[in-house]
């Protein structure tokens, strides 16, 4: 097992954040998710054309960087350090993982190269209400013309702006996987908790669609869902370590009652298990980013393990970065709020806390019997 | 197969050989002879220089140690103390001569060690303790009164932090020393913990003699030394393998959970899971800690971190297991072994967050060492020890 980087993975990281420190300042952030479409575009060209961080994940012979999870993770880190708006979680992790996990030579061809250079954006169609993978109520028929889907998923991630959807239904023989343009469905902006992330649903009515192969689509849709959870926590852990450090800062300029508020222990405490919170997070990400490289008989439990510490620990983060701050950390002006948001918002979004308890206990197979 | 992983297969080998059955109590006798044979074996002070008896290996090798021994209960807790902060800190700062006179003994469990800081009036606060120290033609004479000292019982020797100078303050007037435990004038009298058990003592020193190489470190330098060794502490403390024979970690309570045949029960899923959680995320925080160590960043003011998770860890284990248990852990018969197990992991969980400087001491080390918060104003500072007021006098 290792759970350090190494130096390329730490100029890869320098690199990520000397582009966002430049293009995903405060100011920045807050155009980019008040703007039509909701991300800075030009920013994502960059990350794709420029760093090759939007296909580390893929294969060479696909366009990609050939490298691995460990590397996305870094860049997931660090885009969750700035808050970027982007569709990173949707294409550069969603879609893209379940195109590799997949068995379907041609999309990958076709799709997977535009998606590296940032040209394409595809999103996932999964999650149902209740069903946060899939595949939910959804159906796709086999007709004349081909297949068709029926059904309605939310929230899709980046769904307002993909130009592609990878659909999860169900077909007559089981869960299975689709294609399908963004101009046969029907989709709504989701009005969101967390501004910087834009969620969509996505009503599908015999939106025609082309079937992916797949040996086992369920085993991908569970892969699709572990390295989501790795890079997810990932981005998570970028942001408790941000909130840490700008309250860590406030709590040494700020004073009152004639001493910096950081002397204080109930703040001084407070931050001191924020930061125990991170360090933990820290060897979690780097065992599941490696796990999901080296160790794939590992990665089941370590996702489900990752999710159930960052998804809380980034919002008690967070929701202590606001207390710290005082009346000033729930203002508008300040940031606070957007990792408040940011946090929650990811805690929930691949399911409930509860949710990803229950997942955990599943796969470390408590109480197995009596689930039957 | 790779160095590390023929020394796990060898070592797994061994311990399948070698570990002795568990006992109920400790049997001093038993202990050291096992103590010895592990050295014997190179499994004592793995990490610990050559010269001394040790192996010279790194922390990776040691974490192998601490994961592979998790599935025994190794009869080692008498030497705990020496291995994992009176060894080390001699062999930080010790004479050439304090070094081979001490350590090979210790590592071979020859000779046991205890820790001599706390005093009823010093404990987080431990450098306004008041136990003398004064210099004589060929040595020195110690008053004073320690306690909970762990492990006196058994001790041979001690690490005594003692005050030299009491008109500088009160960080520039301490020495440390080695202290002979069977001096004349050293008294043990065991102290009853919330289990019942008398795993520590008070220790009065009654004009005890020293000889005058008893100094560890320099003179009125025993603050440094202090901070030398509660750093070896938390470390220990922290980075101490998670027992698999321990009913309290996620196995045991899982099986807890399992033969009551309540895990299918929502809650106790979650419960479950959570402890699992917070188990897997400290051991892959000192597995990562370990790396980085191997690497050239040594640990620093983290081993707070790893203290701090592991007393959170425990307090979760409690409420989990109280969960599972249920009435029939504040009532059984006098038969059920199991609720006794249960009972007294309630019951001793307290010292993880006391023991080893409490949470709230870790928290302000993290707060300000690592974070670099502004300390509290100190209303000590500067002053003569004499002049100031300590632990609980008015
Ligand atoms: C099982 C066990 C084994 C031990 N073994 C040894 C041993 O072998 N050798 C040895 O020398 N000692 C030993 N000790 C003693 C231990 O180190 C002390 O008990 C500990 O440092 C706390 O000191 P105290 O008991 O005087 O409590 P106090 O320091 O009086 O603390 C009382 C309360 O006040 C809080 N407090 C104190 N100062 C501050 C502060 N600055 N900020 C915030 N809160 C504060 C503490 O956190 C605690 O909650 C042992 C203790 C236990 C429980």
């Amino acid at each position: 097992m290792k759970l350090l980087l190494d130096a390329e993975h730490e100029a890869l990281r320098a690199a990520v954040r000397d582009l966002l420190t430049d293009r995903a300042d405060s100011a920045r952030v807050r155009a980019a998710m008040e703007s039509p479409e909701g991300f800075d575009r030009d920013l994502w060209i960059r990350l794709g054309r420029d760093l090759d961080a939007l296909g580390l994940v893929v294969p060479e012979k696909l366009g990609g960087a050939g490298a691995g999870h460990v590397e996305r993770s870094v860049v997931a880190e660090e885009l969750g350090r700035a808050l970027a708006p982007s569709p990173f979680l949707a294409s550069a992790v969603l879609a893209t993982d379940a195109l590799l996990a997949l068995d379907d030579e041609k999309a990958q061809q076709d799709l997977l190269p535009r998606m590296v250079s940032g040209e394409t954006i595809v999103a996932l169609a999964a999650a149902e209400p209740g069903a946060p993978w899939g595949p939910g109520a959804a159906t796709a028929t086999e007709g004349a013309g081909g297949w068709t889907v029926d059904g309605r998923k939310t929230p899709v991630v980046a769904g307002d702006l993909a130009d592609e959807f990878l659909v999860v239904a169900n077909a007559p023989d089981g869960p299975a996987w689709f294609r399908v343009a963004a101009a046969d469905v029907t989709r709504t902006t989701l009005t969101t908790l967390d501004p910087t992330r834009r969620l969509a649903s996505v009503t599908l009515r015999s939106a025609s669609a082309v079937r992916l192969e797949s040996a086992d689509p369920r085993a991908a849709l569970d892969r699709v869902a572990d390295l989501a959870a790795v890079a997810l926590a990932a981005e998570q852990l970028g942001g408790l370590r941000r909130v840490l450090e700008t309250t860590t800062e406030y709590a040494k300029i700020r004073v009152q009652f004639g001493r910096a508020i950081g002397s204080y222990q109930a703040v001084k405490h407070g931050l001191a298990d924020m930061y125990c919170d991170w360090e933990l997070g820290l060897s979690a990400v780097r065992y599941a980013a490696w796990a999901a490289d080296e160790a794939p008989d590992e990665l089941p439990v370590a996702a489900a393990l990752v999710a159930n510490h960052l998804g809380p620990a980034y919002f008690r983060g967070a929701a202590a970065g606001v207390q710290y701050h005082g009346g000033i950390g729930y203002t508008w002006e300040h940031d606070a709020h957007l990792f408040y948001k940011r946090a929650k918002s990811t805690e929930l979004l691949f399911g409930s806390t509860a949710w990803q308890k229950a997942r955990l206990a599943d796969r470390l197979e408590i109480g197995r019997r009596a689930a039957g | 197969m790779s160095d590390l992983s023929t020394y796990r297969e060898n070592l797994r080998a061994w311990l399948r050989a070698n570990a002795p059955a568990p006992t109920p109590t400790i049997d001093l006798n038993a202990a050291k002879a096992f103590q010895a044979c592990l050295f014997d074996a190179g499994y004592a002070g793995i990490t610990w220089p050559k010269d001394v008896g040790g192996q010279g290996l790194g922390p990776e090798y040691q974490q192998i140690f601490s994961e592979e021994s998790s599935d025994y209960e190794l009869p080692t807790s008498p030497f705990g103390l020496g291995m994992g902060m009176c060894g080390p800190t001699l062999n930080d700062l010790g004479t050439a001569q304090q070094r081979t006179r001490y350590l090979p003994k210790l590592l071979r469990g020859e000779e046991i060690w205890c820790q001599l800081f706390s005093e009823p009036g010093a404990g987080s606060d431990v450098a306004s303790l008041q136990t003398r120290a004064v210099r004589t033609d060929d040595g020195w004479v110690v008053d004073g009164q320690k306690v909970w000292t762990t492990n006196a019982q058994f001790a041979d020797y001690g690490t005594l932090l003692a005050r030299t100078d009491p008109d500088r303050p009160k960080h520039s007037g301490l020495t440390m020393f080695v202290i002979d435990m069977r001096a004349p004038g050293v008294t043990v009298r065991p102290l009853r913990d919330m289990t019942g058990h008398a795993p520590f003592n008070e220790v009065i020193l009654d004009s005890v003699r020293l000889p005058a190489d008893a100094v560890i470190g320099e003179v009125n330098d025993g603050w440094k030394a202090a901070v030398v060794m509660l750093g070896h502490e938390r470390v220990a403390i922290g980075s101490r393998g998670n027992s698999k024979t321990n009913p309290f970690d996620f196995d045991g309570v899982h099986a807890m959970a399992r033969d009551l045949n309540l895990d299918g029960d929502p809650a106790i899923r979650a419960g479950l899971a959570d402890l699992y959680t917070r188990e897997r995320v400290l051991d892959l925080f000192n597995i990562r800690v370990g790396q980085e160590t191997s690497a050239g960043t040594p640990p620093g003011a983290r081993g707070s971190v790893g203290k701090l998770a592991g007393t959170m860890l425990a307090r979760l284990a409690v409420e989990v297991v109280s969960e599972i248990a249920g009435p029939a852990a504040a009532g059984w018969e006098p038969d059920d072994t199991r609720a006794d197990a249960v009972a007294l992991g309630i019951n001793s969980t307290p010292s993880s967050g006391i023991a080893g400087g409490t949470n709230e001491i870790q928290r302000g080390i993290i707060g300000e060492r690592i974070l670099g918060l502004p300390k509290e104003p100190s209303v000590d500072r500067g002053v003569p020890f004499r002049e100031l007021k300590v632990g609980t006098q008015r």
